[in-house]
């Protein structure tokens, strides 16, 4: 693949016993929707959560291998530059409740201490929103606090809030778990029309949502990528029976 | 079920329902009884004087507490100049590094130093200050009272932050914000609604402290406005006033403690308040 921006190589992580995740070598395509699918445990979230080192937070974590974003190590970047390459949204939706609604989209660069003019201010919440399918319901209301608004909006604002900082890659870590059926659909095709923007690494444990939103898909079990390929053709011919049976519901 | 058996139940419901209300209302009763009899005593004597003016020579009448209420000011801002950083920052740490050996030693402290009886504290800062300055200071009076809002401050932080949830501190870290700014920026924030009621808690549980300012801040007659000179202090009135022979002095006292008491109240229900506004919705 020659337009990848992130490549992972002979990839470990393990939390102090066992590996949870085991030799992983994949490599993400720039500007597409990756889903990671898997039954609960598989470690589908600590592989996304090595990719920002957010697993450090964790203690005793440990990893081995490589991860490289545009050729660049990962584990040898400072993790604070890192993040801010690489986005993150996560499960339950976690919008500043201090912040509102403006400033939660800015607070990238407002808790970082990085001067922005009204204007430059003004058009990134206003960009940022409109890409995360927001600025219709909240521009009259971009003064409240952030917590004000229902649960998929504030899932949309975190999305905005990601995008704010214009970052290479945007991890969803089961973005819509916590969601109902509507706002669950809304946030599936945002993600359908971001991937002109960003790339996105999904994780999910909802079969469908990885057939109907990512153009790759990867399987893991047990720790394992068992398969990664172009999504219709890993839902249509999975090459390995592990898929297969899970797809078909056999388990997980 | 037995129709008998189901009767017994509910009467035995009823009582322990009955008992749990007398007995809530057997621990209110004392509290209107004091504070009854402080204003029953104390509310003829209260005027503006006795608010602006410095007590008359004791046995005399007249005069008033401006002394006694500035002392009560300067010890209480700088008790808690002293005690508010510290108490916050080591808050932070206990929740931060629950788990740290050094943290579970430092929780015990803070729990033994709430149970340090207040006068033992007054003895510590007269021997830390007043003997090596070879003079009583409200600075002295001020240290014990702050050692004794520490604990006070360290465990309600420690609690607040830790109704904080993770996901905001992950939400701030995965901006590539450094952990000091998501500290102070995003998790403090959260938790002000909650240090700022254990401040103000802190300060109405020092504001009546007589026996930390016997031997440190000592009392004077005089309007003090400096930190290294003897200050008085409401408690102190009440305490030298109330043992006085003089019946003008006793009322005195009262009206005292009159004003102390309306301050505390004054700050609890500020607290309240203050809980109520900032509450943060999560």
């Amino acid at each position: 693949m020659e337009s990848s921006v992130l490549k992972v190589e002979n990839f470990f992580a393990n939390y102090g016993e066992g590996d949870i995740v085991k030799d992983i070598n994949v490599e993400f395509e720039r500007n597409k929707v990756h889903a990671i699918m898997g039954p609960s445990g598989c470690g589908k979230t600590t592989f996304m959560r090595c990719i920002n080192r957010m697993h450090e937070l964790t203690p005793n974590s440990t990893v081995k291998g490589k991860i490289m974003l545009n050729n660049e190590d990962i584990y040898k970047m400072n993790p604070i530059d890192l993040r801010r390459k690489i986005g993150m949204v996560f499960q339950k939706a976690n919008p500043f409740p201090t912040m509102s609604i403006y400033d939660n989209v800015i607070s990238g660069y407002l808790l970082n201490g990085i001067k922005l003019s009204k204007n430059e201010k003004d058009q990134i919440v206003e960009e940022s929103l409109k890409n995360a399918a927001l600025w219709e319901e909240a521009k009259d209301i971009l003064h409240r606090k952030g917590t004000f608004l229902s649960g998929g909006q504030q899932q949309r604002l975190c999305i905005a809030r990601g995008l704010a900082m214009k970052p290479d890659i945007l991890l969803l870590d089961e973005p819509t778990s916590a969601l109902d059926p509507r706002a669950t659909s809304k946030i599936e095709k945002l993600m359908v029309e971001l991937r002109e923007r960003v790339t996105i690494i999904l994780v999910t444990h909802n079969i469908g949502q990885a057939a109907r939103v990512s153009n790759y898909t990867a399987f893991i079990y047990l720790g394992e990528l068992i398969e990664y390929g172009a999504t219709d053709k890993l839902f249509t011919v999975p090459k390995d029976k592990r898929t297969e049976e899970y797809l078909t519901g056999k388990f997980g | 079920m037995k129709e008998k058996n189901l009767k017994y139940r509910l009467i035995k419901d009823k009582i322990f329902f009955i008992s749990v209300v007398l007995m809530s209302f057997v621990v209110a009763v004392p509290l209107f009884f004091i504070l009854y009899f402080i204003f029953k005593n104390g509310f003829s004597i209260l005027s503006i004087d006795f608010l602006t003016k410095l007590p008359a020579p004791m046995g005399e009448l007249g005069g008033g507490v401006l002394n006694g209420l500035i002392g009560t000011l300067l010890l209480i801002i700088m008790a808690s100049i002293m005690a508010i950083p510290l108490g916050v920052s080591v808050g932070v740490y206990l929740s931060e590094f629950k788990h740290d050996k050094f943290a579970k030693y430092v929780r015990f402290c803070a729990e033994v130093l709430q149970g340090v009886p207040s006068i033992v504290l007054g003895i510590i800062a007269y021997l830390w200050l007043v003997l090596p300055m070879k003079s009583f200071t409200a600075l002295a009076g001020s240290v014990a009272l702050a050692i004794m809002m520490l604990p006070i401050i360290i465990r309600s932080t420690e609690e607040t932050l830790k109704m904080v949830p993770d996901t905001l501190k992950e939400a701030s870290l995965s901006l590539g914000v450094p952990y000091s700014r998501t500290i102070i920026k995003v998790i403090l924030p959260c938790a002000f609604n909650g240090i700022m009621t254990s401040v103000l808690i802190g300060v109405s549980r020092i504001a009546g402290e007589t026996a930390p300012l016997l031997f440190t801040a000592f009392g004077s007659p005089f309007l003090n406005f400096n930190i290294l000179k003897p200050t008085e202090s409401l408690p102190l009135m009440i305490y030298k006033y109330a043992s006085s022979p003089f019946p003008q002095d006793i009322e005195f006292a009262w009206g005292v403690a009159a004003v102390l008491c309306i301050f505390v109240l004054a700050l609890n229900l500020i607290s309240k308040g203050v809980a109520k506004k900032w509450k943060v919705q999560f």
